[in-house]
Parts: structure tokens; C-alpha cells; sequence
């Protein structure tokens, strides 16, 4: 038994037949989805029998500054395989792209902590307030222009 | 004559000794049955993850000490892992062993306090089985100690293997409490399995379909006890498991009674995990030579690295700017996702119950709050 990791344009090219336009652009092991189309492109992930990710293993938010990158990495529990599918929300002030909580109830918490520490909005999650801090927090510190006063500045 | 009732709205904890650690639950009741519940986390929120972007990568080491305290070793090498895998590179077959080694009898020391405090909350032994198992761990927590002077935040591996070789004492120590802690888990096993109390309290209590499982993302013990056998070390090898042959026990109702029976059985696949290492383990250098101080992977570089932690699948999401520090540092808690079936879980069932299948879950806050 091996996991086998999905090659991008294997997961691109089902992806693109089923819902076309859906694909950004892809890479050897990465996907780009359109944020605005991510549930239906998860839910096709998950329920296509080819790719069949029923186990979503982690989401979570990167900030590269001119825009932020969603990571979703999913695990297909029957065939052994995984593969990572990314999503690009652009613009500081209110990112948001809809939530996959009605695919997999697994993104629930992980879901509210990008809200919580990343600042991007999940449309369409039944809970979505903070998780890790309190309501009435100012900020969201995972961002990368988020500097405590005192905080340790990168050493070397 | 009906008798008015109304729901009361109870918060358990955050201080309260059975809910591991500080961990809040907002539950509802209606008499004694819970009707509603929300999980409510944050209280040891430390931030880890945006220290580690202001750490370099071997620094980092010492933060994953602290997300989950029962099993520092195992997050260590999840951690490991994620930088060999950034920086593609292998640690020599020493360090793999010692790495093994050492991760299962964490599994072992892990699961012995799931295992006393589920029993302890069942209020019936009076803390004996607690007692008996802290007694075993506390052998592992001293051969941790003679390996790097740590007992609970070891900080014992590094990117490209271990920091140090075991002494030269530390083998026939290890082979002491190989040959006594068999003996002493028939001795807990004695006490406990069939027991008419533990049976009926935790049979068929607050079971989880797999179905249900899986799309909760639950992994580890939780998920295996729901009928899976889903394992990280056989699915996806890594250190020196591809080398050794053991089991993966799995339930079949996922009830209280199986999470704790996975774990009684993972703890001897664990030893004879351990005493396949022994036997197989050759001397040799326990960390790659070469690697700089600082270490610093290319730009845009990313890896996520997980393994099978005894609470389920930990990852380290790390992705790189070409710096000293991981540019992100994404850490994906067994504990956390795990509580997502809490709802699930406790409502339907009595307070007392509910106590109990928390215990069975075996959280620990110092990772699902980061």
C-alpha cells in the first residue's frame, strides 16, 4: 500500500470535463479553482468515483499579500490518493468565497480559524464567528501585516 | 399533575478536571439529558503558528513540544517530516529507528493516560487503573529523559533525524521496561476488560457512524473504532515503518467501548513495533552531516507532511519565501477536527455520559488551541 498523489492535470482535466471554465490554472501536484465556483468543484471532487475525496485533511488560508490563497488537501480514503486544490481570493478589506461545509462537515473549525487568524470569510457556513479569540478582537493575526506592539521582529 | 421543566443552560468548564485541559462546553440540558452543546476553544490559543514564522526552521522544533503535551515526540517528527519533505532531503536509517522508536513508545505513554483518565471518568475504580497507568508511563517518560534530558518537552528530533545517539545505557534500560510492561498491562487488563461496570457504561454509548466520520474529517483511534482501518504508517510510510509488520486494530460500532479497546490494542502493536526496531536497528550516524544551521528551502516551495499521531492524522502545512522561517506554518490538529462530532456525540445522552465520551475522544487542548 502506497498513497499515490494526484498529478494536477489528471484532477484538472475530470474537473474541467465535468464543469468547465472551473480550472484556473494547474501544476504538477496543484489545482487553482475559481473561488467563486469552490463548492461545486469540491462537491464533484468528492463525489466523482475517479477522484472520490470523501476525507478532506486540512484547510487553511496563506497570506501572499496581493491576494489569498486557500489550500484544501484531500485525501480519497478508498483509492489511496491524495491531491491539493488551491483557491485565490484577491483584495484586503472583506476576501471571502463560499464555504465547502456542506461537502465536508470536516471544514467546519478549520474553516472559522482562517476567518479567525486570516481574516477570509467563508459564505455560507452556519457559524461563522471566531474561534481561537474572542468576539470584539481587532485583526486577524496569522496576516502578514498584523504587528503586535512588542512583538519579536524575524530574527537573522 | 405534569410537572413544569425547562432547559438549563450549563457551562462545563473551562476549569473543570474532566474536560482535559482548559476546554469550554456550552450545554443545554433538559433534566439530566443533554439536548444542545457547543464546543467553545481559544483559552490556550499561544499563536503557534505565527511564531513559527518568526523562528527558523530548527527553532520551530521546540514550539511543536508544547501544541500537544501527552505526545511531544510524535510532533516532533510530524514536524520533522514537513522540513525533510520542503527540503527533500532523508535522514540516514539510524535516526529513522531512533525516530520510530521513540514515536511509538509515545503512542504507548499517550495512550496510557487516554486510557487511565476514560477510566478515571468513569468514577468507578477509585483512580487504580489511573495509577496503574501512569506507572508505565512513567518508565517511558524516564527513557525519554536518559535519551535527551527532557521528560515532557523532549525536543529530541531535528530536520534530518535526532539530535544526539541514545547513551549506551539507555538499551538495556529500554529492553527493562520491554520485558516488565507487558506484565503490567495484563495487570490493568485484569482490572478492567470485561468488567461489568466499564461494559455497561460504555458499550453502545454515543456511537459514530463511519459515514459520518469521514466527512467530519475524524481521524486516528476515533475513526478506526468506527470500523476503518485507516493508518497513517501503513498507508503512507514514513521513518522506518515500511520495515516492520504490525496490526491495525478497528472497531465496529464506534461506541465509547471501542475508542478505548483501539487503544488497548494499538499499545501492543506499539511494543512489538519497538521490538522490531531493536532488532533491526545497525550502527550509524543519527542526523544527516551535512545540513546547514540554518536551514532554507526555494521560493514557493511547499510540503505537507502528517503522520499517524496516537490522537489521529497530525500535518505540517509549510510553505516557504526562500527565508530562514517558514513563510506559513499550517498545523492541522487531530484533537481540533476530531471535536467536530461532538454535537453528534453528546446530544441524546446524559450528563454523565457525556463525560465519558469526551474521555473516549481523548483531546488535548494544548493542540486543538495552538
Amino acid at each position: 500500500m502506497a498513497l499515490k498523489s494526484l498529478g494536477g492535470e489528471e484532477v484538472a482535466r475530470r474537473l474541467e470535463a465535468a464543469l468547465p471554465g472551473v480550472v484556473e490554472r494547474w501544476e504538477s501536484s496543484v489545482i487553482w479553482v475559481n473561488p467563486g465556483q469552490i463548492r461545486e468543484a469540491c462537491l464533484f471532487l468528492r463525489d466523482d468515483p475517479h477522484l472520490d475525496f470523501q476525507f478532506l485533511s486540512s484547510l487553511c488560508a496563506v497570506d501572499w499579500v496581493e491576494h489569498f490563497e486557500v489550500v484544501y488537501h484531500l485525501t480519497s480514503l478508498r483509492k489511496q490518493q491524495s491531491a491539493v486544490v488551491k483557491a485565490r481570493v484577491y483584495g484586503r478589506q472583506s476576501p471571502s468565497l463560499p464555504s465547502v461545509y456542506q461537502v465536508w462537515r470536516g471544514a467546519d473549525f478549520q474553516e472559522r480559524e482562517a476567518w479567525d487568524l486570516m481574516g477570509v470569510r467563508f459564505e455560507g457556513h452556519p457559524n461563522m464567528k471566531r474561534i481561537m479569540l474572542w468576539e470584539g478582537f481587532e485583526g486577524h493575526p496569522l496576516r502578514k501585516d498584523f504587528l503586535q506592539p512588542g512583538a519579536n521582529l524575524p530574527h537573522g | 399533575m405534569t410537572i413544569r421543566t425547562e432547559p438549563v443552560t450549563v457551562n462545563i468548564g473551562p476549569q473543570h478536571p474532566s474536560t482535559h485541559g482548559v476546554f469550554r462546553l456550552r450545554v443545554t440540558f433538559d433534566g439530566e439529558v443533554v439536548v444542545q452543546v457547543e464546543p467553545v476553544f481559544g483559552y490556550l490559543h499561544r499563536g503557534t503558528e505565527k511564531l513559527a514564522e518568526e523562528r527558523n526552521y530548527v527553532q520551530v522544533v521546540t514550539l511543536t513540544d508544547r501544541l500537544d503535551y501527552v505526545s511531544s515526540m510524535t510532533n516532533n517528527q510530524a514536524y520533522c517530516l514537513a522540513v525533510e519533505k520542503l527540503l527533500e532531503v532523508e535522514p540516514p536509517p539510524r535516526g529513522k529507528y531512533l525516530r520510530t522508536i521513540t514515536a511509538e513508545l509515545q503512542r504507548i505513554a499517550s495512550h496510557l493516560v487516554g486510557v487511565g483518565f476514560f477510566l478515571q471518568e468513569l468514577g468507578t475504580f477509585g483512580g487504580t487503573p489511573l495509577m496503574y497507568c501512569f506507572r508505565s508511563r512513567e518508565r517511558i517518560l524516564d527513557l525519554f529523559e536518559m535519551l535527551c534530558g527532557a521528560r515532557i518537552t523532549v525536543s529530541y528530533m531535528r530536520p534530518g533525524g535526532v539530535f544526539a545517539d541514545a547513551p549506551a545505557d539507555f538499551w538495556p534500560a529500554l529492553a527493562t521496561f520491554l520485558n516488565a510492561f507487558p506484565g503490567e498491562l495484563a495487570e490493568l487488563e485484569q482490572l478492567i476488560l470485561e468488567n461489568e461496570i466499564l461494559m455497561v457504561r460504555t458499550r453502545g454509548v454515543s456511537p459514530l457512524p463511519l459515514d459520518l466520520a469521514i466527512n467530519c474529517s475524524v481521524s486516528g483511534p476515533v475513526l478506526r473504532a468506527s470500523g476503518l482501518a485507516w493508518d497513517w504508517r501503513k498507508v503512507d510510510p514514513y521513518d522506518a515503518y515500511d520495515k516492520v509488520e504490525f496490526q491495525v486494530p478497528v472497531g465496529s460500532n464506534g461506541d465509547n467501548y471501542d475508542r478505548f479497546w483501539v487503544r488497548m490494542q494499538e499499545v501492543r502493536q506499539s511494543l512489538s513495533i519497538v521490538r522490531q526496531c531493536i532488532a533491526q536497528i545497525e550502527p550509524g550516524p543519527v542526523r544527516l552531516p551535512d545540513l546547514p544551521l540554518v536551514l532554507r528551502a526555494a521560493p514557493g516551495k511547499e510540503a505537507y507532511g502528517r503522520i499517524e499521531a496516537p490522537r489521529g492524522e497530525l500535518g505540517f502545512y509549510l510553505v516557504s519565501d526562500g527565508g530562514v522561517s517558514p513563510y506559513r506554518c499550517k498545523i492541522r490538529s487531530p484533537s481540533l477536527i476530531n471535536l467536530t462530532v461532538t454535537e453528534h456525540l453528546l446530544v441524546g445522552w446524559k450528563l454523565a455520559d457525556m463525560i465519558v465520551t469526551l474521555g473516549s475522544v481523548d483531546i488535548n487542548m494544548g493542540e486543538v488551541d495552538r
